[in-house]
């Protein structure tokens, strides 16, 4: 009786666990070949710059296979590289970048230790509204900026419209933020057994945090200021509105608007420009790809 | 127990005494160390965030010449122009349909993405996150290329199919199309890469007793997956629909609003209006009037994200 039992259900399984593979071996060629198809939509763009990077003047205006190059040249780089208007943009994107992420970082780790540990009267209503913060867009604010920047500019006599170091001071509101609200996060995240122990051994409040608390959330370190600096390359409407001096453009401005003369497009031209605009974020993704993806999703998955 | 008590009201005369004198008491103190850590904070977003916006306002309700208060003057002009309306349906459309398609392709490779072996997962995830990794006005410049009028290489491309030389950024529905495409492309990896680690969260278990249930693909999807991703879903797609709504670089450089107007979003049409045409006041306006759409996701975001809060 019971090996009749048995040997009925053995065939019956073995054929379902049969074709569940067969299933699974379909689903898996299937999910390969829409990854691929996505790939393509999602990389198009990148790799028609990079081909038409590789192509001279002459090549791009005959009308040959536009997704070939047939004779590639390193002229657009070697162009672009050696005038100083381009290398002026990149000077002015790196130096406005990296002084932005160390202004943020200088702002909002001690602004989310304290909100995370240090519990005061208003202490959940400033956290709130560091992340309502965080929602209010730039193409909200520009307007009133630029009319704030020159009336401070009127009344003072400092001259702020039209030089690249106003967006230190206006890049934060972009930056600041986020990386507090995450921040905040990776800090409520350490046991508190840690800040008690540094405060029994008779560490300040100033100790605790330089010493346990950034090195113990040295990841999420590293995830904001990756966040800050991509932000801060990437920005276009605020230097589109506040700076128009070709010698005080950064990159994004600097390349849509010089480049293009009149209405002649230098195509080669500008592709090498945006690539190599897009270059320093990608360089940065590449190797640091595991803290860039844990900054973008830490922010609804954190706090 | 007499020495006892003595002993206690020493030492609180003692702290009594030391405590007024002191300086760094007050400076040691807890709250006045918060106080100092998070001032820069507060300063940063009372006067380059909270101070614009209010002021904004106040610029909405001036003259061109921001010398005459003309309160609403600004608002009832803007409602009796016919760009201004084309702006609002487009801001809309745009913003709706860009946010759909790319909740609905995120989803679908964060899908394909989790179904393949975990070793060429992370090979596949690098890849298919360069549009978001690629500064916009970048990326865009060379969507523009793609879409150039005489060298379009889709248009190339097209012509082999038969199908004709299409007018990508010149044609009213192409370049509204167009914006959209851009927007999705440069969107969807975003959604892909929130999905994906929600996907890794939900406890295989249930698929399995899914399985044993009988469930098919669609109802392990439906019944299983959607739920346990309802939040996340949710926060995504209202985070997104903020950026998208406010969105400037795509539609800037792709069209700059044209042709006639047609493209314009909100952003651009301030900016249009506000700094190129320098009437302030109106450009202020314009921009206004994103503020309801952006204060409701905005209020639904903070329910959604205190509640996961709450969850952990």
């Amino acid at each position: 009786m019971s090996t009749l039992a048995i040997d009925k259900a053995g065939p019956s399984r073995k054929v379902k666990y049969g074709s569940m593979s067969r299933d699974r071996a379909w689903a898996l060629r299937w999910s390969y070949f829409f990854l691929v198809l996505f790939a393509i939509f999602f990389l198009t763009p990148p790799i028609y710059m990079l081909i038409t990077s590789l192509k001279s003047s002459a090549e791009i205006s005959a009308a040959t296979n536009p997704w070939w190059v047939f004779h590639p040249t390193l002229s657009n780089y070697v162009e672009l590289l050696t005038s100083n208007q381009f290398l002026r943009f990149f000077w002015n994107s790196s130096i406005v970048s990296l002084a932005v992420v160390a202004v943020t970082m200088l702002i909002s780790v001690p602004a989310a230790f304290a909100l995370a540990r240090m519990k005061f009267w208003g202490s959940a209503t400033l956290a709130t509204g560091v992340f309502l913060t965080y929602l209010i867009p730039d193409s909200l604010l520009f307007i009133p900026l630029f009319k704030m920047l020159a009336l401070v500019q009127d009344y003072t006599g400092i001259t702020l419209l039209n030089r690249w170091y106003v967006l230190l001071f206006i890049y934060p509101t972009l930056t600041v933020p986020f990386c507090t609200w995450i921040m905040i996060g990776y800090f409520a995240s350490i046991p508190k057994e840690l800040d008690e122990a540094a405060l029994i051994d008779g560490a300040s409040w100033l100790q605790t945090l330089t010493r346990i608390f950034i090195p113990v959330a040295l990841p999420g370190l590293i995830a904001a200021t990756i966040f800050a600096f991509t932000v801060s390359w990437a920005q276009f409407l605020y230097p589109l509105v506040f700076t128009t001096s070709v010698d005080q453009l950064v990159l994004p401005v600097g390349i849509t608007t010089t480049l293009i003369k009149g209405d002649v497009f230098n195509w080669g031209q500008i592709m090498t420009g945006a690539l190599l605009g897009a270059a320093p974020p990608l360089i940065i993704y590449a190797f640091l790809m595991d803290y860039y993806i844990a900054g973008l999703t830490a922010g609804a998955t954190k706090g | 127990m007499a020495d006892v008590v003595v002993e206690q009201g020493q030492t609180v005369r003692a702290a009594r005494a030391r405590k007024p004198t002191s300086l760094r008491n007050v400076l040691g103190r807890k709250s006045t160390v918060a106080f100092f850590l998070t001032l820069p904070l507060i300063l940063l977003i009372a006067l380059l965030v909270l101070y614009p916006a209010v002021y904004s306002v106040h610029l909405a309700t001036l003259n061109k010449s921001m010398q005459k208060f003309v309160g609403f003057g600004n608002f009832l002009f803007l409602f009796k122009r016919d760009t201004f309306w084309m702006v609002v349906k487009q801001s809309c459309i745009f913003a709706v349909t860009a946010v759909f398609f790319k909740a609905l392709i995120g989803f679908i490779v964060a899908h394909f993405v989790h179904n393949i072996p975990a070793k060429g997962q992370r090979k596949w995830r690098g890849m298919l996150l360069v549009p978001w990794v690629i500064p916009p006005a970048m990326s865009t410049l060379a969507w523009l290329w793609l879409f150039d009028p005489s060298y379009s290489a889709f248009n190339y491309t097209l012509s082999f199919f038969g199908i004709g030389p299409i007018n990508w950024l010149g044609d009213n529905l192409w370049a509204r199309f167009s914006v959209i495409l851009v927007n999705i492309w440069y969107g969807a990896p975003f959604f892909m890469i929130m999905y994906l680690a929600a996907l890794k969260s939900v406890p295989d278990q249930l698929y399995e007793a899914a399985a044993i249930d009988g469930a098919n693909w669609w109802q392990k999807i439906w019944y299983v997956t959607l739920p346990m991703m309802r939040n996340i879903i949710a926060i995504t797609a209202l985070f997104s629909l903020i950026v998208t709504f406010a969105n400037f670089d795509i539609v800037r450089i792709l069209t700059s609003g044209g042709p006639l107007d047609q493209t314009h979003i909100f952003a651009t049409w301030a900016f249009k209006v506000g700094i190129e045409g320098s009437d302030i006041p109106l450009g202020a306006s314009v921009s206004l009037f994103m503020v309801p759409i952006l204060a409701i996701a905005a209020i639904f975001i903070l329910r959604d994200v205190s509640k996961r809060g709450n969850e952990a």
